[in-house]
């Protein structure tokens, strides 16, 4: 019942699409949008920062930063400030070139993704018909950057840190892309604005497994703990920004927030319904529920330990993709078994295939697997 | 009008990364001007209105080959000298400039017909259809799967550890 009633207040709000070209010509949408996302990327990173540092805070059973303005608001602008006036160190080796390039390779690839995001019905810069795959696409991009800024530094750290980022991209986008086919195949289609609509069930309810996937193979790529093993402080020195200062390390920076963000916008879009919701307006559920997974981002990060190398490929290519793989048949056949749209219970069914395989597929690990022993 | 600017942006941008390839002596620089080639012709491809291959390119070519092509870079040794010079200069020149006539002779001598018919509008579903529907090319695709397959095992066993 509760599920229905849901369906049937999110049609009830559902808002008349925006016009392709609103407000009104190609070149307006186009200035409108572009401000629109430049400036939700650039204020989202900034809320971020402090949103994580005290959230972080106080689950240590800490206080987090709270000097600068009330409850430490203007925290993260004193750090934009503090970056930008740094002094800017280049090594003496390095190739020059690559090396002043690398943030903007980073940080482009990240800022073009949010061209294909809903924040309304019909609401983005462009309803590509291609829209995930776009996304998948763009954002493999990034580690480009993250190889230049390893390589360019001339720093053996730099350069395996850069080595391991490629290696969990590499492996890591396979169960992802994996997890968003099983999406588009029950949404019917590639357009993010069209899989939102297609979710008269939030998809986290559909596709449980597929949710957890994308989860933990994001996270994955984009770095984040407990995945963050090429530029935590106790690993290899700062990983790829070792030898990064000033601006240039206030954009990476930037580029991980702005790639946490992109994490918490996917999955918003593609598990749970986007900017649809009751009561309220499009645009405040889409937000709410970006910082809700934001949170949850959060509370992984200070409750996890990190993962070693070793754990973090054999987990890709031993758990996630077996499991991706699996799920993407059986979504497969559930969608060829209802041609007209998968019945909402199904979802029963989903969660317990979804529990059944984690708990058989996780007894082939045990603690402490791929230990090392040294002999004496 | 904007599509001939964006036609040629492009193609200068694909032709000078090109050349860049094969005129810059630091490999790893090599390969960076290789993924921009790739990036304009991937925006060639738009401008033939065929999306979803400029999306496959960015994703196969820049994405996945780049990066390999990247870690084979990394584990070379001294490579700010370049290739290491040997007396196949000369044989390689004659090649590449009969593989140079021959490519602009069947450019020039090929008859290129332009459609008539406007271009499908949504390329997604169409070209599923042409790969997967009744009567298309499942078999050339199954084929080629397991042509990749076939090099994933063999690359596994060179590898495996005895």
């Amino acid at each position: 019942m509760m599920l229905e009633s849901y369906a049937l207040s999110s049609i009830g709000s559902a808002l008349k699409p925006l016009p392709a070209d609103w407000p009104g010509g190609f070149w307006w949408h186009w200035l409108v949008f572009t401000i629109i996302a430049i400036l939700f990327v650039l204020l989202m990173v900034l809320f971020f920062t402090y949103f994580e540092r005290r959230a972080m805070g106080r689950l240590q059973a800490r206080l987090g930063p709270n000097r600068c303005g009330p409850f430490g608001v203007i925290q993260p602008i004193m750090d934009a400030i503090k970056a930008l006036t740094k002094e800017d160190i280049v090594p003496y080796n390095a190739d020059k070139v690559v090396h002043w390039l690398a943030p903007a390779v980073a940080f482009v690839p990240v800022l073009l993704v949010f061209v294909v995001v809903p924040f309304s019905n019909g609401a983005m810069l462009a309803d590509l018909n291609v829209g995930i795959l776009f996304v998948v696409a763009i954002s493999s991009l990034s580690a480009l950057g993250i190889v230049m800024a390893g390589w360019g530094s001339n720093n053996k750290y730099s350069l395996i840190s850069a080595m391991r980022a490629v290696a969990a991209v590499v492996s890591y986008e396979i169960p992802v892309v994996l997890s968003i086919a099983s999406v588009v195949l029950l949404a019917g289609s590639m357009s993010l604005n069209d899989i939102v609509l297609a979710q008269n069930i939030p998809f986290i309810l559909m596709q449980p497994l597929a949710f957890l996937i994308f989860f933990i193979g994001a996270s994955a790529e984009i770095n984040r703990s407990p995945f963050d093993l090429l530029e935590a402080d106790s690993e290899i020195v700062a990983g790829f920004h070792t030898e990064y200062s000033g601006m240039k390390f206030a954009l990476f920076y930037l580029v991980e927030y702005a790639e946490a963000l992109l994490l918490s916008v996917l999955i918003t879009t593609l598990f749970l319904s986007g900017w649809r919701g009751p009561l309220l307006p499009p645009w405040l559920w889409f937000l709410i529920k970006v910082v809700a997974v934001f949170f949850v981002l959060v509370w992984v990060r200070t409750t996890l330990p990190r993962a070693r190398i070793d754990q973090l490929m054999a987990l890709a290519w031993k758990f996630l993709f077996p499991l991706s793989v699996i799920n993407l048949v059986i979504t497969a056949i559930e969608v060829l078994a209802w041609p007209g749209g998968v019945p909402w219970p199904m979802l029963f069914v989903n969660i317990g295939i979804m529990a059944v395989l984690i708990v058989s597929w996780s007894r082939l690990f045990k603690f402490g697997w791929g230990r090392v022993k040294v002999e004496a | 009008m904007a599509l001939q600017i964006s036609f040629w942006i492009l193609a200068v941008v694909a032709v000078v990364a090109a050349l860049a390839v094969v005129f810059l002596r630091n490999v790893f620089r090599a390969a960076f001007a290789l993924i921009m080639s790739f990036l304009a012709i991937a925006g060639l491809y738009i401008t033939l209105s065929a999306d979803f291959l400029a999306v496959v390119q960015i994703l196969v070519y820049v994405g996945a080959i780049s990066i390999l092509i990247i870690l084979a870079v990394m584990l070379t040794r001294e490579l700010h000298q370049g290739n290491p010079s040997n007396n196949l200069e000369l044989p390689a020149l004659i090649v590449v400039l009969l593989f140079l006539a021959a490519g602009v002779w069947i450019v020039l001598a090929t008859n290129w017909k332009v459609s008539a018919v406007p271009p499908v509008a949504p390329t997604t579903s169409a070209l599923a259809q042409a790969l997967f529907g009744g009567g298309g090319f499942l078999l050339a695709v199954e084929i080629s799967v397991v042509l990749l397959l076939a090099a994933v095992i063999g690359a596994i066993v060179l590898v495996r550890e005895k």
